[in-house]
């Protein structure tokens, strides 16, 4: 009997903490804001860094990070908006994904909020109407690419850093001449890396940046033409300085080669550099992707990745609004980027990075133009996707399956077959 | 009701209650969304959502327009080639590990039986991940391997040539199911009466002989029917081949099959968004395909083959 009653008397007081656990929550409601998040890794960085910054200039805004997996994020936030239960923020997906959100109403236009006018259009252009007229999400970082570097094993074989492509492919030929590190550490098992590693690496600079994919889109420069066919040519010369057996490299593979030390040089994506920062026990730095010979101009891939919008059917729109433009400060700039090391503010504030590698990366803003990959905007939404192509004919001239001018040929017959412009 | 009052009917009412959850279940699950699937490939859908009736235009683009054809055609080549790898490699050694464990003298039966058949149980994401590692120019164990028979440059990248690819994920695949082979036609061989082969034997026959003459003729059904069952089974493959090479089946599609193509088109990949139409097109033509086969298994073959009574 008194055993049972204990339990009674337990459950009922169970009962009642939870009743007092939830109604705090649920009175604080009205002003409580949740963002809609597919970054579940970073949980952490916004529950104990973010969050607590901006409470400390807005008290009164609760803000709670809600992730879901990558890979279920926009299958559920669909789910969500269409049932009405979605957060009052939303993480965008860059380009097509949330243009397609913002069609349907459910992301609010941005373009009134203070701050916004830190930002360039090249970082604009993943959250903006085709016509770049509307802007729906903040962007909030992006991805750099450019090539990662033994600083040891360049000493010890007495490189310099490479500026030219005649430059880089020396010293290509020196590492591979002097024989105890693989040149460079890419394979073409995974396509992927090859076309956002290497052709979307170094391209810019043969297509001038955004000027090249402005002039892409507009259908007034083709595939065909020789700036792309000289990207495949010298991706082609890649091939005889890639590791043994690279063609069966997967990108664990290449990261692993590089952070044991038996590769000298890693062509990469910012991100790369939390791995390396964790694995690597040796110091390595970073260079922008060479540029042609003669050329003055570097053009580097900056890459919006995430932005953050604002749900059209939030309750909160004001509180929600106060966020977003406090996120564009330089205080909220500074806190991601080195929270995040190899995620970069896409806002012009100056700033200050802690991780050395990620300060080079960013650095490039200031000497390079910024572009992103040409395959983003538009040009993926029909069948084929010039991005799926770009993967397979990288592989090819990469694996000297396919020669540069089929290459273009191959992608540019695919955009052709369904996009206007280029037809 | 009928039933009771006429005791000479054969129509049973309980036959149907009986079968009513498996045909429930079975048409909720299979033949509505097949139906569904046939029905999807005669519409198109549009942007904004909408689908149109389209009569045969899906199936028009399948086999006219210059890329869908190619990318069909390759891939339904490589499937016969998977299908083909798999009749000549897995079914002729299922036959033999059978017999070799049909023989009465053989120790530790069971135990060959368990291990040959293990891989059959594991995860195609494991296998891929297995062999990918073994496989490895990088850091896999092939390489000293082949070093051992003299092959002084290590492993060839097996898993990233157009030339190996899909052999090399063909014979993946074969190592992997071996053991279901294996299993029916050692069940078929057990059912062999000892005396006919004793009798084979008294007669100055050896076990190859005995084999050849008595045993392999007595289980040709079982192994007709293994030979349709992996035709089903290669002509729906697609989860090694996605786990070991992605949706993209590369390097330049030359690992790509039917349920690659079909996941590509259907669900899209990366940037590509997808197109349930097309897929649905894609999906109906390869349950024609494993129609037909199973049809020309039925009529051609089937009805020839001559059963014994044991």
């Amino acid at each position: 009997m008194i055993n049972r009653k204990l339990i009674l008397c337990s459950g009922a007081a169970a009962v009642a903490l939870a009743i007092a656990g939830l109604s705090p929550v649920a009175s604080a409601q009205a002003e409580e804001l949740v963002i809609e998040s597919w970054r579940n890794d970073d949980i952490d960085i916004w529950n104990k860094q973010i969050i607590p910054a901006f409470n400390k200039s807005h008290p009164d805004v609760q803000v709670r990070f809600a992730p879901t997996p990558p890979a279920d994020y926009n299958a559920s936030l669909n789910a969500k908006l269409a049932a009405g239960t979605a957060g009052d923020l939303i993480t965008c997906r860059p380009f097509d994904v949330s243009l397609d959100l913002y069609n349907q109403g459910h992301l609010t236009k941005i373009d009134a909020i203070e701050g916004m006018e830190n930002f360039s259009d090249v970082a604009k252009s993943a959250w903006q109407t085709d016509d770049g007229s509307t802007t729906f999400c903040l962007p909030m970082a992006s991805v750099i690419h450019g090539f990662m570097y033994n600083k040891e094993a360049f000493k010890e074989l007495g490189l310099e850093i490479p500026k030219t492509i005649p430059e880089f492919m020396k010293v290509l030929a020196a590492i591979k001449d002097e024989g105890s590190y693989a040149p460079m550490s890419m394979g073409t098992a995974d396509q992927w890396e090859a076309a956002t590693m290497g052709f979307q690496n170094v391209g810019p600079n043969f297509w001038n940046g955004e000027e090249g994919r402005k002039a892409l889109i507009a259908g007034e420069e083709k595939l065909t033409d020789a700036q792309y066919i000289k990207v495949f040519e010298h991706l082609a010369e890649w091939g005889p300085y890639l590791g043994k057996g690279y063609k069966a490299q997967s990108y664990p593979d290449s990261q692993n080669l590089f952070s044991l030390g038996r590769a000298a040089i890693y062509p990469a994506g910012s991100w790369d550099i939390a791995t390396f920062n964790s694995q690597a026990d040796f110091e390595f730095g970073a260079f922008p992707p060479p540029v042609p010979e003669g050329q003055s101009t570097c053009y580097i891939s900056d890459h919006t990745d995430i932005g953050l919008g604002i749900n059209a059917a939030s309750k909160n729109v004001k509180a929600a609004e106060t966020f977003v433009s406090w996120m564009t400060t330089a205080e909220a700039g500074e806190l991601m980027s080195n929270a995040l090391p190899g995620f970069f503010a896409l806002s012009n504030h100056k700033i200050n990075l802690t991780d050395p590698v990620a300060k080079e990366f960013v650095g490039w803003r200031d000497t390079c133009e910024s572009t992103i990959r040409n395959s983003y905007q538009i040009l993926s939404r029909g069948t084929p996707s010039l991005e799926n192509d770009l993967w397979n004919v990288s592989v090819g001239v990469i694996n000297g399956t396919m020669t540069a001018t089929e290459a273009a040929e191959k992608a540019q017959a695919g955009l052709s077959s369904w996009y206007k412009p280029q037809q | 009701m009928a039933s009771q009052s006429n005791k000479g009917s054969p129509f049973k009412t309980h036959l149907f209650v009986f079968l009513l959850p498996a045909v429930l279940i079975y048409s909720a699950f299979m033949i509505v969304p097949l139906i569904d699937t046939l029905r999807l490939s005669f519409y198109s859908i549009e942007t904004d959502g909408t689908a149109s009736f389209t009569g045969w235009s899906n199936y028009v683009t399948i086999f006219t327009d210059e890329r869908w054809s190619a990318d069909f055609v390759n891939a339904l080549k490589n499937n016969f080639l998977f299908f083909l790898i798999h009749m000549l490699v897995q079914n002729p050694i299922g036959i033999f590990l059978a017999a070799l464990l049909s023989l009465p003298r053989l120790k530790l039966k069971n135990t060959y039986r368990t291990l040959i058949f293990m891989p059959t149980m594991l995860s195609v994401v494991i296998i891929g991940f297995i062999w990918q590692l073994i496989l490895s120019p990088i850091w896999g164990v092939g390489d000293t391997l082949v070093g051992f028979i003299g092959i002084s440059d290590g492993l060839p990248p097996l898993l990233g040539e157009e030339s190996t690819t899909l052999l090399t994920l063909s014979l993946i695949s074969v190592w992997q199911f071996v053991g279901i082979p294996m299993m029916l036609i050692y069940a078929a061989l057990l059912n062999v009466p000892d005396d006919l082969v004793d009798a084979a034997i008294v007669d100055g026959a050896n076990q190859w002989t005995a084999f050849w003459r008595i045993k392999l003729p007595l289980i040709l059904p079982t192994v007709a029917m293994v030979s349709v069952l992996t035709f089903v089974a290669n002509f729906n493959a697609f989860d090694l081949i996605y786990a070991v090479k992605g949706a993209l089946a590369g390097p330049n599609f030359s690992s790509d099959i039917m349920g690659t193509l079909f996941y590509r088109t259907f669900f899209g990949f990366q940037l590509q968004p997808g197109n349930p139409s097309m897929g649905a097109t894609v999906a109906s033509l390869m349950f024609l395909v494993i129609l037909c086969g199973v049809m020309i298994y039925l009529y051609a073959i089937q009805r020839r083959l001559r059963r014994y009574q044991l």
